[in-house]
């Protein structure tokens, strides 16, 4: 079934440009993650604003692929896998811009935070923090390599990240009862382990658009653990 | 052969076939085809040139009967009745199976005339106006012919002429309506219009297009069969086929990486 001159060559050329659209996106969108989890750490108020000029640039990414997205979809007709790469690079992209946001809420509230006196260091915003970035790479490592199974597992890790979130709003509000003064730290410490939770459910949203990528099946709001609707036969 | 479990939403068979093979000469050009066809629904055959699909779809109104060196094997089933059974009637079967082809090809005559054609051969003896003004309608001519039906139907533009060759299988009241390539000589919006009109046919009609327009089958069809060097590859819901089929075949062919 192989052919020297397949019929849609320039069109998947365009295909192809456009994952590395993509992939650059996913590039910068991990780099500030990094950064921005790095400067609430140690309160340093410094990279803000480099952090939302890298921001910047993955809105334009972001907006480059939906025009290309508009493109593909209306001049080419695109079928089976093909389409599908178009929709969830769609999807994507989205997905990583949202994580971007995050990522400067997180910058800012470092900011913010070198103004305030310094609490206790937790535990758990560290692992937080470590789990999240993970399954950023891992989600974007599965969409490169086309691994449901490790995508898959990126589901899974969620679960985790929502209960350390859970349990950072017990501590934070323990720090506030103990010691007023310590308010608006654990305040913006509370932002970060939104925004950190936030960037926990998009990559989660990017490992499922890959297994619907991979396997042309949804596996979004737990479809793959409770029956729904769509898989019962009448 | 490969057999496929289709969810046919509770729609009976309007053919079926079974084991169905045919060849010209020695060359084999259909291969142990099991295909069935619901009634009530548009079936579209897709595949590149000369993958059997045209011959295919002559099987399931014996056409292939008039083709020199063709031999059919394996049944059709058409109402518990095989198509190649003995005492069968290849012309009953032809009007109750109709064909529409690729060139519109009315005769020379008024366009009234063209459609009262099949019913005259078959020496209807009624109302032969409101036959002829029905199947107009249903083929959605009517509006543009009416105060014309004495009209040379070479007058007509391209699309008026196909669509007046819908008229004229629809006239003799058949079940099936077979399509070959129906739109592939006509300009986008006279092609838009006879999809329109296929969408409209499968009230009453169960409609089985050949097409080597892959985006129109998609647009029109209920299911999809592909077809390869004479083997049916896959054959599933339009949906599956365009979105996820299950063969990498399909998915080659659909997503243009051979052709």
């Amino acid at each position: 079934m192989k052919d020297e001159h397949p019929p849609r060559r320039r069109f998947h050329d365009e295909l192809d440009a456009l994952q590395e659209h993509l992939l650059e996106m996913a590039g910068l969108v991990e780099k500030v993650i990094r950064e921005a989890v790095a400067a609430v750490l140690t309160r340093d108020a410094s990279v803000a604003d480099k952090i939302v000029d890298s921001d910047d640039r993955i809105d334009e990414l972001e907006v480059d692929i939906d025009e290309k997205v508009l493109e593909l979809l209306a001049l080419q007709q695109p079928m089976a896998t093909d389409l599908r790469k178009i929709v969830t690079a769609n999807k994507i992209a989205n997905d990583l811009e949202r994580m971007g946001d995050h990522a400067v809420n997180m910058a800012n509230a470092a900011k913010r935070l070198s103004q305030t006196p310094p609490l206790p260091e937790i535990r758990e915003l560290v692992e937080m923090a470590e789990i999240v970035q993970g399954m950023v790479a891992d989600s974007l490592d599965a969409y490169v390599t086309r691994s449901a199974a490790k995508a898959r597992m990126v589901c899974i890790t969620d679960d985790r990240v929502d209960e350390l979130r859970r349990s950072m709003y017990r501590i934070l509000v323990t720090h506030m009862l103990e010691d007023p003064k310590r308010l608006s730290g654990a305040l913006e410490l509370l932002l970060v382990s939104q925004n950190l939770e936030r960037i926990g459910d998009l990559a989660t949203n990017v490992s499922e658009d890959l297994v619907f990528l991979v396997e042309g099946r949804t596996i979004k709001h737990r479809a793959e653990t409770v029956p729904h609707r769509s898989t019962l036969r009448p | 052969m490969t057999t496929y479990d289709i969810d046919l939403g509770g729609r009976g068979p309007a053919l079926e076939a079974r084991d169905l093979s045919v060849f010209y000469g020695e060359k084999q050009a259909v291969q142990d085809v099991a295909l069935m066809v619901p009634a009530n629904q548009v079936v579209a055959l897709i595949g590149p040139s000369g993958c059997g699909k045209s011959t295919l779809l002559r099987c399931f109104n014996r056409m292939n009967d008039l083709v020199k060196g063709a031999r059919v094997q394996g049944t059709v089933d058409f109402h518990g009745q095989d198509l190649y059974g003995s005492g069968v009637d290849p012309v009953e079967v032809r009007r109750r199976i109709g064909m529409v082809f690729q060139k519109p090809n009315p005769f020379p005559k008024s366009i009234y005339d063209n459609v009262a054609f099949g019913p005259r051969v078959n020496g209807f003896e009624g109302d032969l106006d409101g036959v002829v003004e029905d199947a107009l309608r249903r083929a959605a001519l009517w509006d543009e012919v009416s105060d014309r039906l004495d009209d040379s139907a070479y007058a007509l533009s391209g699309g008026q002429q196909q669509r007046l060759c819908i008229a004229r299988t629809l006239a003799v009241r058949p079940e099936i309506v077979l399509m070959d390539e129906p739109a592939s000589a006509l300009d986008p919006i006279a092609t838009q219009r006879i999809e329109e009109l296929i969408y409209e046919l499968k009230r009453d009609y169960t409609i089985v297009i050949v097409t080597h327009n892959m985006q129109q089958a998609a647009r029109i069809s209920d299911f999809t069969a592909f077809l390869y060097m004479g083997n049916l590859v896959e054959y599933g819901p339009t949906e599956t086929i365009f979105t996820n089929p299950r063969e990498d075949r399909t998915e080659a062919y659909v997503t243009g990486r051979f052709g």
